[in-house]
């Protein structure tokens, strides 16, 4: 097989007998992504000469020996919304078009650390504010699986390229479904951690209480690898949690023989399409006989995460993009003549229209009079729906659903229709508001051969057996070895 | 005539050597924007990390303040657009304050009054602007030094228990006085570390509600907040008077014109939208942690002036000048432990050493004399060596100099002449030469013997020990002491 369809743990193997060096892999995947990423557009910049700068210092130290861990000389691309010191992070804003920050994100510092060659900053929709990453200022990311579909959002520059093979994994970001969903509609495996559990320092904010980083990568393994790489405690990030992190690979091999799987009722009816339901229930059909016990559950409160979701994550997001004035970096402006004018027309020309619409939006939720009847309500579903969870979690070790209600839709089909773009997410905000950790794997695919994804859902910090029952399900159900039928130039 | 009904909202920075969120020094006066990162500077992706000392501080100011502390708090972001707050929203607290319901004494015109404290609450403060005209809008341009964003602030807001605009002002100094006992701010006006707004508003005696009120900024010295809420005094009166209504309003002081202006009335109000900071987590105190940052407190003005009564037997006017500067109180305290006689230290320190320091306009913590020094001095007036005259004499060469007391009077020969014989005959020559003053004491004129007195100390350039010449003279008048 070609290095650049193999998932990280092969390649490690590989690396470590010196069958391949770093430098040769990060070649290969430089050609690639040369080669489908023309017609994909999931890169917003590579750093071909960086990358093989610090694949050459992987490989000494693989030579030598000294300091290998499981990532040692494994490329890895981020979300543009990752901070990079010395290379562009611009959120695919126009704000942001020439942000160079001079530091790296704590996720990124613990990734060179370990010796993993930073191979480029992906596309996304702008902010990570979509669904299908249209909304970015730069370019449009097309599904490898059918290039007239979008690849979802808003880590749809990510998720296209570890679908296309145009890296080995990514890192995203995950603030009502944004890693999970395009994991989806790509057919690869993304995951978003227990909020606390990576650290945010670095991440550019989206929602502070919601935002999480996460792995997207070809299959549950890499997923639990690039989680270890990238997980614990940071001090500059007040909300991470304290402590040590649990092995995240120890129960991959376990199965779910004895597992009590929950299925949420409210979560597999209206809404979903109906090919997405019987991959769904075809998936669970997996798990029974693998010999987990799938049981139905309520989660009551489900019906209004969404509305919940849409006044938090704006009104924390009007907050986080005030910063973006013009005054001390990024896009300033010509009609600068006075202060005032120099704000307001900054902000009309460097954000696009669905970031403008979220701030508004967020800014109103959070207006004298208002308050109460928003901000406040939707802390308060909030909390209801996280009890919901907790009182699910009592009776099951995990819980199952879609990923997406849909599978990969057209360019354009919901760009103009802002709320069915936001029904997108309806299956994955829940754990964000709740702060428990989710992960999507591949479980079917559509009559017009696009990705489903399944989603699985578990009590906050169980990672283990949340990797645990996606590898069962995946070594069972052989997805994870679907790759897109993409044509090479 | 009407009740002037004034609340306050103080402002202090806090005495941490790093900013209250992120490892960047607060020393002041350093070239612009050097002491900024990326996280002070708000660039995208970084996070605010609570400093442990800006908390402890605070919470210091609070119990210093009579305050009581919430146990657990939080942190809220105030948003608003400008150019020196760089992430658009300032991290304050809004419904959960540190502290709350605390009260300060102080005496105003021989009568202890009683200030409320309504909430002291920890927040950041935003960088400094430099306008190239009055103001932003009016400006060519705007310079912006970001090395005092970040710096840690606590907000201390009053009830509006005040009465008059000298009662503000001298609420003001006890103010600062507490804090500077309490280590948690240097306090500096001129350096913008302790800044006072002013809310004002006038009622008919007899009424209770509170009426429209001006809040008034830009006060830059406790002066200024006298000035500024006796125009405002002056301006509602007249408003009063004519039968109207005072407008709501937020008003500029003009030091130079002696006058507020209108900046902005109740209806421009700015929306701040303040909720939660996601980025910061609660902050939950325990009673250990709280009685023990309570222990470390020092001795505060009150308490001290307490003691000082009772331990070293002063009056309670003394015992309220000396502890109203920290620095003062000590000086007291050292130079009694060396020379014991509180009451003569007392009046020394009070008197002639507190108009070296008034007269040289400097603070009583950069007197250039010791307390030693000040008890060698004593030392010297006790003995006889040197009449109490010579005495501040010498006070204003020791400051001027640093030179010890008792080389100014060796170098200066200005022993007294307590020699008997030498004195004796000093004594003889005024009585010869003046005839009349000693017919009049003898004839029981007791002030005459005064007038004796100075003319013996002019003979002598004040080196005559007076009690003796005294003594000698009523001996040679009178036959007697």
């Amino acid at each position: 097989m070609e290095l650049y369809a193999l998932p990280a743990h092969a390649l490690r193997q590989m690396l470590d007998r010196g069958e391949i060096s770093s430098v040769e892999l990060t070649k290969s995947l430089i050609e690639r992504i040369e080669a489908v990423d023309g017609a994909i557009g999931s890169y917003l910049a590579i750093r071909v000469e960086e990358a093989l700068k610090e694949a050459e210092e992987a490989d000494r130290r693989i030579r030598e020996q000294r300091d290998v861990g499981p990532l040692t000389g494994i490329p890895v691309s981020l979300k543009d919304n990752i901070c990079t010191e010395g290379t562009r992070t611009t959120c695919a804003s126009r704000m942001l078009e020439n942000f160079v920050p001079p530091y790296d994100a704590t996720v990124v510092a613990r990734l060179k650390a370990q010796g993993a060659p930073i191979l480029g900053k992906l596309n996304m929709d702008e902010f990570a504010m979509g669904s299908s990453t249209e909304t970015s200022a730069f370019k449009l990311t097309r599904n490898p699986w059918n290039l007239e579909r979008v690849p979802g959002g808003s880590s749809g520059g990510p998720a296209a390229a570890v679908a296309a093979g145009a890296t080995v994994m990514a890192l995203g970001s995950d603030t009502g479904g944004s890693i999970r969903q395009p994991a989806a509609l790509c057919g690869v495996v993304g995951m978003k951690p227990t909020y606390g559990l990576v650290s945010r320092f670095g991440l550019v904010a989206f929602a502070s209480s919601l935002d999480q980083i996460g792995p997207m990568t070809k299959d549950v393994k890499d997923a639990a690898l690039l989680l270890s790489a990238i997980a614990a405690h940071d001090p500059l990030d007040s909300t991470s949690i304290p402590g040590d992190r649990a092995d995240f690979l120890a129960e991959l091999d376990r199965g779910v023989e004895g597992l009590v799987i929950g299925l949420p009722v409210e979560m597999l009816g209206e809404g979903v399409a109906p090919e997405v339901r019987e991959a769904v229930n075809a998936a669970v059909g997996v798990l029974e006989g693998l010999g987990a016990r799938v049981e139905e559950v309520s989660l009551p409160h489900v019906r209004y995460a969404l509305a919940a979701y849409a006044v938090i994550a704006t009104a924390e997001a009007s907050s986080n993009l005030g910063r973006f004035d013009g005054v001390r970096y990024g896009f300033r402006s010509r009609e600068d003549a006075d202060v005032v004018t120099m704000f307001e027309t900054t902000r009309a020309q460097g954000f696009g229209a669905e970031v403008k619409r979220r701030i508004m939006l967020g800014t109103y939720a959070l207006s004298a009079g208002y308050y109460d009847a928003y901000y406040l309500k939707a802390l308060k579903v909030r909390t209801l729906i996280r009890r919901d969870f907790e009182k699910a979690f009592e009776r099951c070790h995990l819980l199952v659903t879609p990923t997406s209600p849909t599978v990969a839709f057209r360019f354009g089909e919901k760009a103009d229709n802002p709320v069915a773009m936001y029904q997108s997410d309806r299956l994955t905000v829940p754990a964000n508001l709740a702060g428990i950790p989710a992960i999507s794997v591949p479980c079917g695919v559509s009559q017009d051969g696009l990705p489903i994804g399944l989603q699985f859902m578990a009590p906050a910090l169980a990672e283990p057996v949340l990797f645990r029952a996606a590898a069962a399900y995946e070594a069972a159900a052989g997805w994870a070895s679907m790759r897109p039928p993409l044509e090479v130039k | 005539m009407y009740e002037v009904i004034i609340g306050l909202e103080i402002h202090a920075e806090l005495l941490t050597d790093s900013k209250i969120w992120c490892g960047c020094s607060t020393r002041f006066g350093a070239d612009a924007n050097t002491q900024v990162c990326p996280i002070c500077l708000g660039l995208p992706g970084t996070l605010p990390v609570l400093n442990e000392r800006a908390l402890e501080l605070a919470v210091k100011a609070g119990l210093a303040l009579g305050c009581e502390i919430n146990r657990f708090s939080k942190f809220d972001r105030k948003n608003y657009f400008y150019p020196d707050l760089p992430k658009a929203y300032q991290i304050s607290q809004y419904d959960l304050p540190l502290c709350r319901n605390g009260a300060v004494e102080f005496e105003a015109n021989g009568e202890i009054r009683r200030v409320r404290i309504n909430r002291v609450h920890l927040e950041e403060e935003a960088g400094k602007s430099v306008h190239s005209g009055d103001n932003i809008m009016g400006s060519e341009y705007s310079l912006i030094d970001y090395n005092r964003g970040g710096v840690p602030l606590i907000e201390i807001v009053t009830e509006p228990d005040l009465r008059s605009p000298e009662e503000a002002r001298l609420f003001m100094e006890k103010l600062r006085t507490i804090l500077l006992y309490a280590g948690v701010s240097d306090c500096r006006m001129e350096e913008g570390s302790l800044r006072v707004d002013a809310n004002i508003s006038l009622r008919p005696f007899g009424e209770t509600e509170l009426r429209e009120r001006a809040e008034v900024k830009n006060l830059n010295s406790f002066r200024a907040l006298q000035r500024a809420l006796e125009y405002e005094v002056r301006r509602q009166s007249a408003i009063l008077d004519a039968g109207q209504r005072v407008e709501q309003d937020t008003r500029h002081w003009n030091d130079q014109k002696g006058v507020t202006i209108s900046m902005r009335s109740k209806e421009d109000a700015e929306d701040y939208r303040y909720f939660p900071d996601p980025d910061l987590v609660p902050v939950v105190l325990t009673e250990e942690q709280i009685e023990t940052w309570r222990r470390e407190l020092p001795e505060l003005p009150d308490q001290k002036a307490a003691r000082f009564i009772s331990q070293y037997g002063l009056p309670a006017y003394d015992a309220r000048v000396l502890t109203s500067s920290k620095a003062m109180a000590d000086f007291f305290e050292a130079a009694v432990e060396r020379f014991g006689e509180p009451k003569t230290v007392s009046n020394w320190v009070m008197v002639e050493v507190q108009r070296l320091v008034n007269e040289a306009g400097i603070e009583f913590d950069a007197l250039p004399i010791g307390p030693g020094d000040l008890a060698g001095l004593l030392e010297l007036v006790k003995r006889g060596t040197i009449s109490n005259n010579v005495g501040k004499e010498v006070l204003e060469e020791m400051f001027k100099t640093g030179k010890s007391a008792a080389d100014i009077v060796k170098e200066r020969g200005l022993e007294q002449i307590s020699d008997t014989g030498e004195l004796e005959a000093i004594v003889e020559q005024v009585i010869a030469e003046n005839p009349g003053p000693v017919q009049d004491v003898r004839d029981g004129k007791e002030k005459a013997i005064g007038f004796l007195v100075g003319q013996v100390m002019k003979l002598t350039k004040g080196k005559a020990n007076p009690k003796m010449v005294n003594e000698l003279l009523r001996q040679k008048l009178t036959g007697g002491a």
